[in-house]
């Protein structure tokens, strides 16, 4: 179908050439719609150092549906749910925002940018946005512990 | 269905006419239509004077000259049935109406009936050329090709005054928000074949691949293209407001090119979405709710007025609902009510039933208790009142007439059950009302079961009696206007438990129980072994009737006091 063409492309160009940060592997070579992706945070961030895994699973329709993305490390971030989820909300992965030519690198870039830069206005943790916008200094510590717990 | 608009109230006029005879055609005929472009009518439950009638209709210059020089009720497709059905009756009307418009117009007036509101039922034809004919209409006045005004006037929700003020104000702004870019291209919609092609979707990039793209310029191969509008069409229920694919584009892609390019298995499907965004889109139409019903119905009726009419439409699938709310037919009671009480019982009806028949209230504190077991002498656990389970009276006054009570008054116990009565009162109120209301849902349910095995033995009879088909039908009469006049009084007793009491519960008490004998009078005729119906035929008839009259005394006078405000509430309507 379409999508194949379109899926090994996209991942010949992100392997030779990866996103920031990123190393992209298939989860398994059998599956080419599950991707193991490990995103090294900026290092001018609050989570410099950590190494951070996140599983992207395409759905079948893909790229006429978005994908799906979950972080697998822990991670303490107002827009990363603090579960065995770990989903982020991103507005470009809604179905009724996703277009068709946006590709898997682009989502890997603006996760980047958004970890880097938490958004506590969309947040999915209240607690976490409250605690970003009135008390840095406190986030700051707990995000660094959590590098160093889960990220390293 | 072939025809294009039915005559409304067909239903329930022909049953009153039944009754009222002459001047309610009339009346049907009196008051317009709810005009085609629906132009907001203030307080269209009320009986439309001439001058409102104008207003509703004077910016519709077409419609205006056409339906008023032919009919003044009727719109213009309806001339169409003419032929079929009640025509006769509609000739005849035009010809007194035309010899004395103005005596008849403020003769007629006043008689409508006051529970019943202007609505008309479209079929999903009828909605296409009224959407086609604004589209016309909006297109020569802008200046623009169908196309964009099609889309112009999805993307302000039909809204036509607000589109051409909007328009008018910042044209290429208007455009530019409703995704038609700056300038809308005179090209129609192609699919090309392009060299060095590669498709941003599916990263096809053969010779002789045929694409697609709007003047966005966002081109895809047509496959691609093809497979997001399915998706969208499909999967998500879009039609009206689907984006260019391209990346960031916020592009509205025009119902020609969609035609290009929707896949043939998909057309009705898109079409269908279509209409649905445009009744959803307008406030005066909605859906008939009924299941696999395709009509939908406009009335003028307002959210604001719902507080002092009870809008019920009838959709030519035969379904009568609330206008306000969609749910069934709920007349006399506003909606406000039904919703209260529909949530009340839904929560309490159970647990009251429980509590009533198992528990009593401790004569001291008034907390509800479960006795359980055990003998009759009590100890509240909250307020240690100790007290008679049989007589509440106090146990000190017991003596020694241990495990069993066999005093008869005492003025400790005459108290302690006054006062459980008057506790037990706003609950026992809830249930004198509910149980009526349940009770009719009920017998309406068991009074349709006995129509059909009735309905069954008739066969029977027809063929032993020699009667004809048509000869057996007041039963089915008979039946409809049995459920129709169960519905009404299931509803009069949620409309009487918030009733608070003045000079006017009276008069509704007393149509409520004349409505409530002729109904279980008509009911019992049900009963009677099946050959004794085919002589009980004049008599079920005239039943029939009666129910029918009375249930539209009761309504009358209930929606005409609701109009005036005279029924006072013991909560708040809004």
């Amino acid at each position: 179908m379409a999508g194949n063409k379109r899926l090994l492309k996209e991942l010949a160009e992100c392997q030779q050439n990866p996103p920031p940060g990123c190393k992209i592997a298939l989860e398994n070579d059998e599956d080419i719609l599950i991707w193991n992706v490990t995103m090294a945070a900026p290092s001018d961030s609050v989570y410099a150092g950590g190494n951070f895994k996140i599983l992207i699973k395409l759905p079948k329709e893909y790229p006429f549906k978005p994908p799906q993305l979950n972080f697998k490390t822990k991670v303490y971030h107002p827009n990363v749910t603090n579960d065995e989820n770990g989903s982020m909300c991103l507005g470009m992965l809604r179905a009724d925002e996703w277009k068709p030519p946006n590709k898997i690198a682009d989502v890997l870039k603006l996760v980047r940018t958004v970890l880097a830069s938490p958004q506590p206005d969309d947040a999915v943790e209240q607690g976490i946005a409250e605690q970003y916008k009135n008390n840095r200094k406190e986030f700051d510590k707990i995000a660094k512990d959590w590098v160093n717990k889960y990220a390293k | 269905m072939p025809t294009t608009t039915r005559k409304r109230k067909a239903e329930v006029l022909t049953n009153i006419t039944d009754v009222f005879a002459e001047p309610q055609r009339k009346v049907s005929k009196v008051h317009p239509q709810v005009p085609k472009d629906s132009i907001p009518r203030e307080e269209a439950a009320l009986p439309a004077t001439p001058q409102t009638l104008t207003e509703g209709m004077d910016s519709d210059d077409d419609f205006n000259s056409v339906a008023s020089s032919v009919d003044l009720g009727e719109d213009m497709s309806s001339s169409v049935d003419f032929g079929a059905g009640e025509s006769d009756v509609d000739v005849d009307d035009d010809y007194q109406d035309d010899g004395a418009f103005d005596t008849t117009a403020k003769d007629l007036t006043p008689q409508r009936k006051h529970f019943e509101v202007d609505f008309k039922v479209y079929s999903p034809q009828d909605i296409q050329s009224q959407q086609d004919t604004q589209v016309a209409e909006v297109s020569n006045l802008l200046e623009q090709p169908t196309e964009a005004t099609a889309i112009l006037l999805r993307y302000t929700r039909w809204n036509k005054e607000r589109l051409i003020e909007q328009y008018m104000d910042d044209q290429e702004r208007m455009l530019e928000k409703a995704g038609l870019g700056q300038e809308i291209n005179q090209n129609p919609p192609r699919l090309e074949v392009r060299n060095n092609f590669t498709c941003d979707i599916c990263c096809e990039d053969g010779p002789g691949l045929e694409t697609f793209a709007m003047n966005c310029e966002h081109r895809f191969c047509t496959d691609c293209y093809r497979h997001y509008l399915t998706q969208k069409i499909k999967d998500e229920g879009e039609a009206a407001r689907i984006k260019c694919p391209g990346d960031g584009c916020g592009k509205i892609i025009d119902s020609k090119s969609l035609d290009l390019l929707v896949p043939d298995d998909l057309t009705d499907r898109y079409h269908q979405v279509l209409m649905r965004t445009y009744v959803d889109d307008k406030e005066s139409l909605k859906w008939c709710p009924a299941p696999n019903c395709v009509y939908a119905v406009e009335c003028g009726v307002k959210r604001k007025d719902l507080n002092r009419v009870v809008p019920t439409v009838h959709c030519d699938c035969k379904h009568a609902f609330c206008f306000g709310c969609s749910l069934p037919d709920h007349q006399p009671t506003p909606c406000v009510l039904v919703k209260r009480w529909v949530k009340k019982c839904e929560d309490d009806s159970e647990t009251a039933n429980w509590i009533s028949a198992n528990t009593k209230e401790c004569p001291k504190c008034q907390s509800t208790i479960e006795k359980n077991g055990g003998c009759n002498h009590m100890t509240c656990r909250k307020c240690k009142n100790e007290f008679c389970w049989m007589c509440m009276g106090l146990w000190s006054e017991h003596g020694t007439s241990w495990y069993n009570c066999n005093r008869f008054e005492e003025r400790s116990g005459t108290d302690a059950r006054d006062a459980q009565a008057k506790s037990r009162q706003s609950l026992e109120r809830y249930l004198h009302y509910y149980n009526r209301y349940a009770n009719h849902e009920q017998s309406a349910r068991l009074d349709k079961d006995i129509f059909h095995k009735t309905e069954k033995k008739m066969t029977l009879l027809q063929s032993s009696s020699g009667m004809s088909w048509i000869e057996v039908q007041f039963m089915e009469q008979a039946s409809q206007a049995l459920q129709q006049c169960r519905q009404t009084l299931k509803w009069t007793y949620a409309f009487a438990y918030y009733l608070a009491r003045n000079n006017m519960t009276e008069i509704f008490e007393e149509n409520q129980k004349d409505l409530e004998m002729a109904v279980e009078n008509l009911s019992e005729m049900f009963e009677k072994p099946t050959d004794q119906l085919a002589g009980l035929k004049v008599e079920m008839l005239d039943k029939s009737s009666y129910c029918r009259q009375r249930r539209v005394i009761l309504l009358d006078d209930t929606a005409k006091n609701l109009r005036d405000g005279n029924w006072q509430f013991n909560v708040e309507l809004s």
